[in-house]
């Protein structure tokens, strides 16, 4: 048997290696790492889009063709939530010390009461017009889950994706493996002839060839596809004020 | 201490061939007369969870192996030195600290596969054959044999793993290797797939994919038949557990 006095040495000696190790590794490759997550963001982003990028695939682009196509076409714009473009400092404030929008991490702002946060917005400058992409986030079944919506200049939806943290292989996560899922939304519209919002159902089963607000669901991942719908429904109306402002000029 | 250690393996390597028999046996034993999936019967929690598709689970496979090799490595290195009361949270750092590590590997050099197994890659830390094996032979046995041990289980535990995702992706995706740069498409609804089931005159139009084999519960059946099968070709193992 060891004496106490050694156990506790040997834990504190142990643990402050082990630490500084790891700790040593985390520092040394944060900037590669942080890179990666915003080029995998980017790269997400466009995927959106990817009818407007010719015959190039976001998802087979290498990473210096995503930064490049990115910061070339792309505009950043951070609204707050009665649809006002903030300045850098806001940003900021609101605690993103890059100030740019694609710096704002959806996951907290979701957790901030509604009138407090703030959303970024991507504008792709097309061939056609602009290209209006929103960011959105929600609960799937197992844990939360994002994505990007593009809308044309008509506010009709144009491309989306979907990523996920937890949803399972094969069911939920197929809003993001299968493109059959986000492609269904293209050309889908969120407004009705009335003008009134009624965002894009994603139905239980089939929703039909001529449905021009619906789109179907997955079988076998009803709470996944319930939750992606939640998720577009409530995502999209944040950033009506700015978007009819915006359609209007 | 730790000085004896390696003074008294550098005799066991002059009397000992580096890869005798013992050591073969050490490799080789956990792929199939002691596998610690289909024998020990350890790790199935994992092999339900994360045997849906072929890719991730061969990526968690390779992790596993790492990570059972070298904290049984280490674990063998300070074992005379490790207090006896706190030696699992001992054990349990290690085999945490090397998760992290191929955490971090993974975020720098692939970030998409990073991506695509974020939790799971976390559960390698609550594997129960890692530790099993740290405990059960680690902290008895000299550094190189303990690796062999740590590495066997490892794939041991991966065999399987891949043969369970091979079964479930294609009856269940009609796909190999999904998610990977290298996708097969072997049987389905469209003309990308390999056998186009919708193709005219073809004669797999009857043919649809098993929604029960993307489910865990197809896993247990998977790893049961394993079992069954194994055990028919090897009736010293029917007594074992």
């Amino acid at each position: 048997m060891h004496s106490t006095s050694y156990i506790v040495r040997f834990v504190v000696i142990m643990t402050a290696l082990v630490a500084f190790f790891l700790a040593l590794l985390s520092t040394g490759w944060k900037d590669q790492i942080e890179l990666n997550e915003a080029i995998f963001n980017k790269r997400a982003i466009l995927s959106a889009v990817s009818d407007y990028l010719g015959d190039q695939d976001p998802k087979e682009m290498s990473d210096a063709e995503v930064i490049g196509i990115f910061d070339s076409k792309v505009d950043q714009i951070a609204l707050d939530m009665s649809g006002t473009p903030l300045e850098a400092e806001d940003i900021i404030a609101s605690g993103y010390k890059g100030g740019r929008a694609e710096d704002i991490d959806m996951a907290k702002e979701k957790k901030k009461d509604e009138a407090d946060r703030i959303l970024p917005l991507y504008v792709f400058n097309s061939d056609k017009g602009k290209i209006y992409i929103v960011s959105v986030r929600g609960n799937g079944l197992w844990d939360e889950i994002w994505g990007s919506i593009a809308l044309d200049g008509k506010l009709n939806v144009v491309g989306a994706t979907f990523d996920h943290k937890g949803e399972t292989p094969g069911l939920g996560a197929e809003i993001k493996d299968n493109p059959a899922f986000p492609n269904s939304f293209k050309g889908k519209k969120i407004y009705n002839d009335d003008g009134d919002f009624v965002s894009v159902t994603v139905v239980k089963g089939k929703a039909g060839k001529n449905n021009d607000y619906a789109v179907d669901g997955l079988t076998g991942a009803t709470v996944t596809a319930v939750g992606v719908d939640e998720m577009i429904r409530r995502g999209i109306k944040y950033y009506e004020p700015y978007l009819q402002k915006a359609i209007a000029q | 201490m730790a000085e004896n250690t390696v003074v008294q393996d550098a005799k066991a390597v002059k009397s000992e061939p580096l890869f005798g028999k013992k050591e073969k046996k050490l490799l080789l034993d956990p792929l199939n007369d002691n596998n610690p999936i289909t024998v020990q019967v350890l790790g199935i929690c994992s092999a339900l969870a994360v045997t849906s598709l072929v890719y991730p689970s061969l990526v968690i496979s390779v992790a596993v192996v790492f990570v059972c090799g070298f904290s049984s490595l280490f674990t063998s290195l300070i074992r005379k030195n490790i207090p006896k009361q706190v030696r699992m949270i001992v054990q349990l750092v290690i085999i945490a600290t090397l998760v992290t590590i191929v955490e971090l590997t993974l975020k720098r050099y692939n970030f998409t596969v990073y991506k695509q197994l974020t939790v799971y890659i976390g559960l390698i830390i609550t594997n129960c054959i890692v530790m099993g094996r740290l405990e059960a032979f680690a902290m008895a046995n000299k550094p190189w044999r303990s690796f062999l041990d740590g590495i066997g289980n490892g794939l041991g535990y991966g065999v399987i793993l891949i043969g369970i995702a091979i079964i479930r992706e294609l009856f269940g995706k009609g796909t190999l290797f999904a998610g990977s740069p290298a996708e097969w498409k072997i049987i389905g609804p469209t003309a990308d797939y390999m056998i186009n089931t919708l193709a005219d005159g073809s004669w797999f139009g009857w043919y649809a994919n098993n929604n029960l084999m993307v489910l865990p519960a197809a896993a247990m059946f998977i790893i049961g038949v394993f079992i069954w099968i194994q055990r028919s070709y090897y009736p010293k193992l029917v007594d074992i557990s």
